[in-house]
């Protein structure tokens, strides 16, 4: 079996731990060393080493990077999703005459400064972790979430208050994209505070190990990230819906 | 950029993770676990591929049917009316809106359920961590959920069948004001049967996000050592396109879904514009945009087109070069061109809205974005006969669908250049030529590298090789079959037949077609009929195949360096190491005529110190301190 | 097997190449002023198209026969090479050159059907207008009769039990002399346009003689235009999903010489039906 060779191989030479990351954007194959003719094949073949996969630590096949870059990707998308909602609305408000712009729910003030307050206690969540202060972590998760779901209280609440004033989803294109974009976003914080549970059931047991630990701060940091964007969407929603109009 | 914590190296002990999400999962035993809500990507991947078999044969009767109704208009065959029930085939005669339900299923579930999720959740699943050395994907939970959020978007498009009012009858493009206000039009199938279609697609969306999120970070963060990006085989970049493409086009199509379903169900008016009567009295929209719509759904739809064909290109590249015994030419080149046509995918939908009322100066660059996606295509096109070239080629099943995709890539792909001219797309435009042209280039070449995937990995996944001799009859029917049936299309677009009649019979200027009409049909029946010896080989050989070793086809990457089919975890548990390029054939010298990626040349092993010397940028900071 | 193979791919090309080459099926009859433009574009690139085709097949074939492995020849290596940059550069230049010109050649028809309005008669005056209403499942063709004014119309008016099918509003007294018909009649040798508009779904006004096609979008007017050079009667078709009776939502397009239709679309409307139908008899068109 081929395997078998380059295993005593690895096992016994790779012991380099002080390797630097890279940012995945530039992520090429600039250390692959190239025969003239520039494929990588032929020639004295060094591989570009990358994580070792020596014992004790992160293999490649458990390396804790790939929740941040995962998370990355993920916003990538869900940004692609709100380009799109986002250019209808542009194309929608130029064509027909019956775009009539609502009146913004004052509530919405209160969404935005909860929103604005939790980015703030996510990072000092974030912040405790780092400094093994699991206390405060699980203090300012719990903060966050309690934050998080003010916001969706107080975003049903200024549906509330459009329903009160009889603006439904039908009453015109602005109420339309109005209810649609807040249901999207709202649907997608919601996402965030099950990400906020779950940080907070596993903060509730010690991590087995460091590696562990480590996992769970990448964890933590994909969800701050995470929330951050949502945060940052609903400021760009908000500015969208109430000055493009 | 993220931010990056400095974590502490540490020395811990492998103990029992705390983690919910252990990626080393154990393998599992019982039953389910096992085989059914599996997280293995290779468990995973073959329910892919059983998904899109089962949606490719229900695709294939449903276009079968179709030729029926388009070659017998008036001919009844009892059978049909047992099949239909009496009032949607009276007499066995299936009515025209039965005809358009045909149509829409099958566009989307080949599209969908076939052309997406074969290539890609497939094989993808299957052989990317594998190829990368890997042993799994990066995210497997996630894995396992993208596959079952698909599975209930194909129950959810099968129910459309039964629901009362009948399937959807809008076609895949599922163009508004049709699609938003059919129902109150009393237009057949657009009641419950067009709000299961849209649900389906919309959760369609969803699960080729979630699939197309783990494919990336796979990629990105968990190669073996030694494996940098222009190392890796082309299947593996094939993927990789793909899913940034999946990446970006769904939440496309995602918006536009949610945006059509608010329109039928909540009255808002987004693509359904004022003013319009069902002759009796105004409809209740006003102000919306039908071609918003055509955007948002092409906008996903081109760049939907190379989801389907680029894995294939990367299947294509590497069987290509493994049975010419030789390196694919241009590997660098190919890679670009993958690039470059991912890219260019995403500016050229306007070609789909030359005559849609969009505006004609935009269409005008639309025309010339579209046709220098030529020029990628035609690189590849090109490479792939640098790399026969001088070859010595072995004509096994997967290369002679290999060589099949060339060909078939090459007849298909090349009639765009009529349709992306915006003078041309005026007599072309939604005839057969489009027909002729998008199922030969998205639909059967894909296919063709689907049938090479499967006849080339068939022995890894399954230990058992498959029957060559069936699989050379296979070929050559299917080959020849889908010439017959697609090239007379183009000549029937040029006559000037249109797409989605459900007959010919109303038009002098088709009349002279009719023989050709029957043609097709004669070659669809044989070509179908032929996919029976396949699905008999597929079954027959899982059970009665030869026994296959490790690398039954001499061939060089991380795939093949390990058992047929994989252990769980893939290598069992061995790190793998690659030494060099994914195509080292014939390399003069050496002791065979290939060799593998896992082999490490006398260099490295006298000098092995210098494994550490180049930092391959691939994003894998696993224990890193510092933010770059 | 490499033989058969190749044997099979020349074979193939062949055989469409001969389908194609015989023109045993082929464009309808030209009738329109833009259509030799469209016609010799698609003639050009058909040929590029042909020549890419055919020289890709039988290099393919060609390859494949010639590097087959043989049993004979055991021993012997491919050829180790990892390609050619220069190649590489001169097909991807060479083919670029060729793909994008012929989409600026492309453009010269369109630029002349698309970007500018209808020209004016050979009379000097604006060319003749039709307003096109497409409905499922038939095409509604509202001429403006006599007085060479459109009657006011409202969607709201539309009622097709009483055969109003555009919601011709009756009180405006322009509307006393207009014709709505099933039927599309335009001058020979004459520009004509055609205001396009759909009161349901998305259609498409389909004139294969015509070489000519446009969407018929709900909420959109999209002006078009174009010139007939043979008089008949020719083929209308919709050529955009629009329903279950898509297929037979045709029409039919009457050309006549400028003056007798000038004198058909100044009659009145049943009139102008009885003529019509004269006509379409005429041509042997029903």
């Amino acid at each position: 079996m081929k395997y078998k060779a380059v295993t005593e191989m690895v096992t016994t030479t790779v012991t380099t731990t002080d390797q630097l990351t890279t940012k995945k954007g530039t992520a090429t194959g600039k250390g692959g060393p190239r025969t003239p003719k520039g494929l990588g094949g032929g020639g004295p073949n060094r591989p570009n080493g990358r994580g070792p996969g020596g014992g004790d630590q992160f293999s490649a096949q458990d390396s804790p990077e790939r929740y941040r870059i995962g998370m990355w990707i993920a916003l990538a998308s869900i940004l692609m999703l709100f380009t799109a909602l986002t250019s209808a609305y542009i194309v929608r408000a130029g064509t027909g005459n019956d775009w009539r712009p609502i009146e913004m729910p004052r509530m919405l003030w209160a969404s935005t400064a909860l929103i604005l307050s939790s980015s703030l206690t996510i990072s000092l969540a974030r912040r405790s972790l780092k400094r093994k202060d699991h206390p405060a972590y699980k203090r300012w998760l719990l903060v966050t979430v309690v934050l998080g779901l003010g916001f969706l209280a107080t975003q049903l609440l200024a549906w509330r208050q459009l329903v009160a004033q009889q603006v439904y989803v039908a009453t015109n294109p602005h109420s339309a994209f109005f209810y649609l974009l807040t249901a999207v976003h709202g649907a997608h914080l919601l996402g965030g505070i099950f990400g906020l549970d779950y940080l907070l059931l596993r903060s509730w047991r010690k991590a087995a190990n460091e590696k562990a630990e480590i996992k769970r701060e990448a964890a933590a940091g994909a969800v701050a990230l995470y929330w951050h964007f949502m945060d940052g969407l609903w400021i760009y929603l908000f500015l969208l819906l109430f000055l493009w109009r | 950029m993220a931010e990056v914590e400095p974590v502490q190296e540490t020395h811990a002990e492998h103990g029992t993770h705390a983690h919910g999400e252990v990626h080393r999962h154990p393998a599992p035993t019982g039953f389910i676990r096992k085989y059914i809500f599996s997280v293995d990507h290779k468990v995973i991947g073959i329910q892919y591929l059983l998904l899109a078999m089962f949606s490719v044969f229900v695709g294939l009767i449903l276009s079968i049917l179709m030729r029926v109704r388009l070659t017998w208009p008036t001919t009844g065959l009892p059978g049909l009316e047992w099949f239909f029930g009496p009032e949607a085939a009276p007499g066995g005669v299936m009515n025209p809106e039965v005809y358009l339900a045909l149509v829409t299923m099958h566009g989307t579930m080949m599209v969908f359920f076939v052309l997406t999720t074969a290539p890609q959740g497939g094989f993808g699943n299957y052989f990317l961590p594998i190829q990368i050395g890997a042993d799994d994907m990066a995210f497997p939970v996630l894995n396992m959920l993208s596959f079952w959020v698909t599975f209930v978007g194909l129950v959810v498009l099968c129910a459309a069948f039964f629901v009362t009012g009948g399937a959807p009858t809008g076609g895949w493009t599922g163009y508004p004001t049709l699609s938003a206000v059919g129902e109150l039009l009393n237009v057949p199938g657009m009641g419950r049967g067009t709000d299961l279609w849209i649900i389906s697609i919309a959760i369609f969306c969803v699960a080729s996000l979630l699939g197309a999120l783990n494919f990336l970070t796979t990629m990105l963060n968990m190669r073996a050592r030694g494996l940098s990006l222009m190392r890796l085989p082309l299947t593996c970049w094939g993927w990789f396109t793909t899913a940034v493409l999946a990446l970006l086009a769904f939440p496309v199509l995602l918006g536009g879904g949610i945006l059509l379903l608010l329109d039928r169900m909540a009255g808002t008016s987004f693509f359904v514009p004022g003013g319009l009567s069902n002759g009796e009295t105004l409809l209740p929209h006003s102000g919306g945009s039908p071609i918003l719509w055509q955007h948002l759904f092409w906008f996903f739809g081109h760049p939907e087109v190379y989801i389907a064909i680029l894995p294939g290109m990367g299947a294509t590249s590497h069987i290509l070069s493994t049975f010419a015994r030789k390196p694919v030419f241009g590997y660098r080149a190919m890679v670009f061109a993958m690039f470059g046509i991912g890219l260019l995918g995403f500016f050229v939908w306007g070609h789909h809205m030359f005559i849609s009322g969009m505006n004609p100066y935009t269409a005008m660059t639309f025309s010339i974005l579209t046709l220098s996606i030529g020029v990628p295509s035609a690189v590849k096109t090109f490479n792939w006969l640098g790399t026969l070239w001088g070859g010595k080629i072995r004509f096994t099943t997967p290369m002679l669908f290999a060589i099949g995709f060339v060909s078939l890539f090459v007849a298909g792909g090349i009639t765009g250049i009529v349709l992306g001219q915006t003078s041309l797309d005026l007599p072309m435009h939604d005839t057969y030529f489009v027909l002729g042209h998008f199922h030969l280039v998205m639909g059967v070449a894909a296919i063709f590298g689907m049938f090479a995937g499967v006849y080339f990995w068939f022995p890894k996944m399954f230990g058992r090789m498959m029957s060559e001799r069936l699989g050379r009859f296979h070929f050559w029917i299917t080959f020849a079959g889908v010439y017959a049936i697609f090239i007379p299309m183009h000549i029937m677009g040029i006559v000037g037949m249109p797409r989605r009649y459900a007959q010919f019979t109303e038009y002098k200027f088709l009349e002279t077609l009719h023989p050709l009409v029957v043609f097709v049909t004669i070659a669809v029946f044989v070509t179908a009929t032929v996919q029976l010896v396949f699905l008999f080989n597929f079954i027959w050989s899982l059970f009665k195949g030869e026994k296959a070793g490790d690398n039954p086809w001499e061939a060089t990457t991380l795939e093949w360096a390990t058992t047929s089919p994989p252990p769980h975890d893939n290598f069992a548990g061995i790190p793998q190491t690659v030494y060099r390029g994914p195509y080292e054939f014939s390399v003069p010298g050496a002791p065979r005529d290939y060799i593998m990626q896992t082999e490490p040349d006398p260099a490295a092993q006298a000098a092995p110190g210098a494994i550490n010397e180049v930092q391959g940028g691939n994003g894998d900071g696993h224990h890193n301190g510092h933010d770059h | 097997m490499g033989r058969v193979l190749a044997a099979l791919i020349w074979l193939v090309t062949l055989l469409t190449v001969i389908l194609f080459v015989s023109k045993r099926w082929w464009f309808p009859e030209n009738i329109a002023a833009h259509g030799f433009s469209i016609d010799s574009q698609f003639t050009i690139t058909m040929l590029v198209v042909a020549f890419a085709f055919v020289a890709a097949q039988i290099g393919l074939g060609y390859t494949i026969w010639k590097y087959r492995a043989t049993p004979e020849d055991k021993k012997s290596r491919a050829t180790y090479s990892h390609g050619n940059n220069r190649l590489e550069v001169l097909w991807t230049g060479i083919t670029a050159l060729i793909f994008i010109g012929l989409a600026i050649m492309g453009q010269r028809v369109w630029a002349s059907l698309h970007f500018q309005d209808a020209p004016n008669r050979s009379d000097n005056q604006p060319a003749y207008e039709i307003r096109v209403v497409s409905q499922q499942f038939q095409w509604n063709f509202h001429y403006p009769g006599k007085d060479k004014t459109f009657g006011h119309t409202d969607p709201k008016l539309i009622n097709d039990g009483s055969q109003n099918f555009i919601g011709l509003d009756d009180a405006d007294p322009n509307s006393k002399d207009d014709i709505i018909a099933p039927t599309l009649v335009i001058p020979l040798n004459e520009p004509v346009r055609l205001v396009l508009r759909s009161r349901d779904v998305t259609h498409s006004l389909w004139i294969p003689n015509m070489r000519f096609k446009q969407d018929t979008v709900p909420g959109l007017e999209i002006p078009v235009h174009f010139m007939a050079t043979k008089d008949g009667c020719y083929e209308i078709a919709c050529a955009e999903l629009c329903g279950q009776l898509h297929y037979k939502m045709g029409a039919k397009m009457l050309v006549l010489p400028d003056a007798e239709h000038q004198a058909l679309v100044s009659l009145s409307q049943p009139e102008f039906q009885k003529k019509r139908d004269e006509y379409l008899a005429k041509y042997n068109c029903k």
